[in-house]
């Protein structure tokens, strides 16, 4: 075990936690696990999904009771377990990753509600919401207009009137659970800054994200869990991605790119001209059989747009789409499939699966015309089709009929992708494969694309982390405000020349 | 003994255990209280009384499904009885022949399957809520029904119409026969056809389902003509039994259909049901009412116990999946 060297944030520590164990029905979530966080420090809490981050969070902030022998010291006082009550009446905020926010009520309420709450008398001061809320933007730097219902702003505003409302009360020590999963890279960049300033002041910072980058970027020490035990405690200074990769996982990645050239082989997909004003302008491609199109850019660069337009779901306004040389005009989604597109949407949970349905039944949702027999669906066909696309993909679920929502991000996707397989399609478009999946399980995702690929199925693969598209695609494509405004060669390119265009 | 109850289970569905216990519970009871009640005379009102609620309780599982709702069912069914009525008058009253019966009958299935279409095409496109789509549609045709009517009875109806509502063959009802048709073909509909399918899918997420290439519209459209549709067929029984048609009757099954689906197990925002534990639900309401009918309680009452038990159903339900969560946690 790796002991902590960095002590430049000072003092004692304000939250030390000692011989944490939790059990759930036999399943040991945390073992033995100790943490601290120090008054001005940025620490990151990383691990693979399932690694006891979230329960690690949840004994401290009160919400899990952990197994006796426990000891939780917090600003002088010793607590063998915490009470939401006393977490909160002592410093502790969360953030959680679904914000709990009030879509339906305005960003004044949303910030200010609990500051009010419980106040005598017993009356809604508005103005005084108002002003609260108001405040808490100030300290953050930033404006919003407070009147507005929340569900009016984005998800990364909606993220700022979350940590705002944290910091109204006396916060010490703040938990911000994934907070960048779902921004840009400028929203990111404005959101680390506030976390630096809110960690400036004194206030103890636990970061949990996926995106390393940002863990080593913005941390001053790093925690790795795995399994539910402690790897390490480790600074930042001095880490790699890969470092902590291999920490969190166990295992050792070799990333290379995998860019072959593909010229030879025919034309699957050509795009000429296409433009659908607001969202793309102009764009020209063209996708080769087993060729692998990355195209990377920021969250509003039109990429899914784009990808919506080709997949027939938005209607371009000029310009044309050829599939094997036949220009198409889809009237729907349905024109587009039975062409041969597919479209793996960016949005697993509201769009991309049918969360509470079966395994099975989202696996043959968009090819039910193979279980057909005699008109009627046959539920033998529907089961060796499934049981087929399963173990070709290597998916591992308990039942064909549990709920897809049971089966972990990296599976599910898994399914998604055979859903769309079972298409035949000629053209798969991936749209940020990779979110909401477990670092160890998007190498999988990985080669799976290339064997695709090997098969001669064209690919567009859409992220917003450069590197994916640097080390999977053949050509990678830069697109912003709507155009592509680069296109590069991965093994020519290097990935920081292409990182620094993109994040500029 | 487990897994003979697995699979039992998987076999009839995990919405059939509520209703299964529900039917064992009253036979219990009313079979132990009065000694009537294990006898061919309950069998037969019931069998007589189901089918009326039994198939406008299958015109609301379809949009319940898709989670929707149609609140438009029991005028549907009556504005298509006045549609078959009002054929039959038009061309002979108590004399008209039998083919004019079966053109009153086919005419009253496309007048079930309009107001359906009109509905499933508002909400399909509108994207408005069912309730409220289909509760226009039934503040219209009830005003229709009572301007046609004047608020009255329309009776005087060929002859042999009477066993249609009253007949038997070979001992089983002649409502009983078509009711058990019906069912037997919405539970192949849902299970094995692709609108089933997808009445399914479109109930657990709508825009998940359209981008896995669906025709959402259409399916939604078509959910709603076969309710409308099954609403007509209903329109027709009940035209038959009571050898009358009035625009209000059978208004008060309306609300009884949503709860008789939620026993049945049916999810009450879509996406999950079956139609058979539907089926085994409205059995056990109708036992229930036959029984307390025998013991000597008031007709009202029994309305009242309907919805004691569908609050108990409720409760159980909850209390087993507590259950169910302590023994997955404790066994893993």
């Amino acid at each position: 075990m790796h002991q902590a060297t960095s002590a430049t944030v000072g003092e004692k520590p304000l939250l030390s936690l000692r011989n944490i164990n939790m059990t759930f029905g036999g399943v040991k979530a945390l073992k033995n696990v100790s943490f601290e966080g120090r008054p001005g420090e940025v620490h990151c809490l990383a691990g693979e999904n399932g690694c006891g981050k979230s329960t690690l969070i949840k004994v401290i902030t009160g919400v899990y009771r952990p197994a006796d022998g426990a000891v939780i010291e917090y600003d002088g006082e010793i607590y063998s377990h915490m009470s939401p009550v006393t977490a909160q009446d002592r410093g502790i905020q969360v953030i959680w990753q679904d914000l709990a926010l009030f879509p339906e009520m305005s960003v004044a309420e949303n910030i200010a509600f609990h500051e009010v709450l419980g106040r005598r008398p017993r009356l809604v001061d508005y103005n005084r919401m108002r002003r609260i809320a108001i405040d808490a933007l100030a300290r953050l730097g930033v404006t919003l207009d407070v009147e507005l219902p929340l569900k009016e702003y984005a998800i990364a505003q909606r993220q700022i009137v979350a940590i705002a409302r944290a910091l109204i009360g006396e916060a010490k020590l703040v938990f911000m659970d994934e907070p960048t999963a779902s921004l840009t890279q400028s929203e990111t960049d404005h959101l680390l800054e506030i976390v630096r300033t809110l960690s400036a002041s004194g206030v103890a910072v636990v970061f949990v994200s996926h995106r390393l980058a940002e863990v080593l970027e913005i941390s001053s020490r790093i925690t790795v869990l795995r399994d539910g035990a402690l790897v390490g405690v480790y600074p930042a200074a001095g880490m790699t991605q890969s470092r902590i990769t291999e920490l969190m996982t166990g295992k050792t990645f070799d990333q290379h790119v995998r860019a072959r050239p593909r010229d030879d082989q025919p034309v699957v997909l050509e795009v000429r001209g296409l433009t659908r004003p607001g969202q793309f302008e102009d764009i020209s491609l063209t996708v080769r059989r087993g060729e692998t199109v990355g195209i990377t850019g920021l969250l509003g660069a039109g990429r899914t747009e784009l990808a919506l337009a080709l997949f027939g779901m938005l209607k371009p306004a000029s310009g044309a789409i050829s599939i094997e040389g036949k220009e198409v005009r889809f009237g729907s989604n349905r024109d587009a499939i039975k062409a041969g597109v597919a479209y793996l949407s960016e949005d697993r949970l509201s769009l991309g699966l049918i969360q509470p349905q079966a395994i099975a039944d989202n696996l043959v949702i968009a090819s039910l015309r193979k279980i057909l027999s005699g008109g009627l669906l046959s539920e033998d066909r529907k089961r060796s089709l499934v049981s087929r696309w399963i173990a070709d993909l290597g998916v591992r679920i308990g039942r064909q009929a549990d709920a897809i929502s049971t089966l972990s991000g990296g599976n599910q996707q898994r399914v998604a992708i055979a859903k769309w397989l079972a298409t035949d399609p000629k053209l798969l478009i991936l749209d940020c494969p990779t979110v909401g999946v477990d670092v160890g399980a998007r190498a999988g995702i990985f080669d799976i694309v290339a064997r695709l690929a090997e098969s001669g199925l064209a690919i567009i693969l859409i992220s917003d982390e450069v590197p994916e598209v640097y080390f999977n695609a053949d050509r990678v494509l830069h697109m912003a405000q709507g155009r592509i405004v680069g296109t590069y060669d991965p093994r020519q390119a290097r990935l920081e020349e292409i990182e620094a265009a993109v994040y500029a | 003994m487990i897994s003979i109850l697995e699979r039992v289970k998987t076999a009839l569905g995990p919405e059939m255990a509520g209703p299964g216990l529900a039917f064992v519970a009253v036979v219990l009871v009313f079979g132990i209280a009065s000694p009537q009640f294990l006898s061919a005379a309950t069998f037969g009102s019931v069998a007589f009384q189901l089918p009326e609620l039994g198939l406008l309780t299958l015109a609301m599982l379809l949009p319940i499904l898709t989670g929707g709702l149609n609140l438009a069912i029991t005028f549907t069914a009556n504005i298509a009885g006045l549609t078959v009525a009002w054929v039959l008058r038009e061309n002979g009253g108590v004399d008209a022949g039998i083919g004019i019966f079966i053109a009153g009958c086919l005419l009253a299935l496309m007048v079930g399957a309009a107001s359906g279409v009109v509905m499933g095409l508002v909400i399909a496109f509108t994207r408005a809520h069912p309730i409220l789509v289909s509760l226009s549609m039934m503040i219209f045709l009830r005003g229709l029904g009572e301007f046609l009517t004047r608020g009255g009875d329309i009776s005087g109806f060929p002859a042999f119409m009477g066993p249609i509502g009253h007949g038997s063959i070979a001992g089983i009802p002649v409502p009983l026969i078509v009711f058990i048709a019906c069912v037997l073909g919405w539970h192949v509909l849902l299970g094995r056809t692709k609108l089933g399918f997808n009445t399914y899918m479109i109930g657990s997420n709508l825009e998940a389902t359209r981008y896995s290439g669906i025709n959402t519209r259409k399916a939604i459209v078509l959910v709603y003509t076969l309710s409308g549709v099954m609403c007509a067929i209903a329109g027709i029984i009940m035209l038959a039994r009571f050898n009358s048609v009035r625009i209000g009757h059978g208004e008060s099954y309306l609300l009884i259909t949503v709860l008789a689906c939620f026993l049945g197990g049916v999810n009450p925002f879509g996406g999950f049901g079956r139609v058979i534990p539907v089926f085994v639900a409205l059995v056990v309401l109708q036992l229930l009412s036959s029984g307390l009918n025998l013991i000597g309680a008031n007709q009202h009452l029994a309305t009242a116990v309907w919805g004691i038990l569908l609050v108990g159903v409720m409760i159980l339900r909850w209390v087993a999946s507590r259950i169910k969560i302590s023994i997955v946690r404790r066994g893993s």
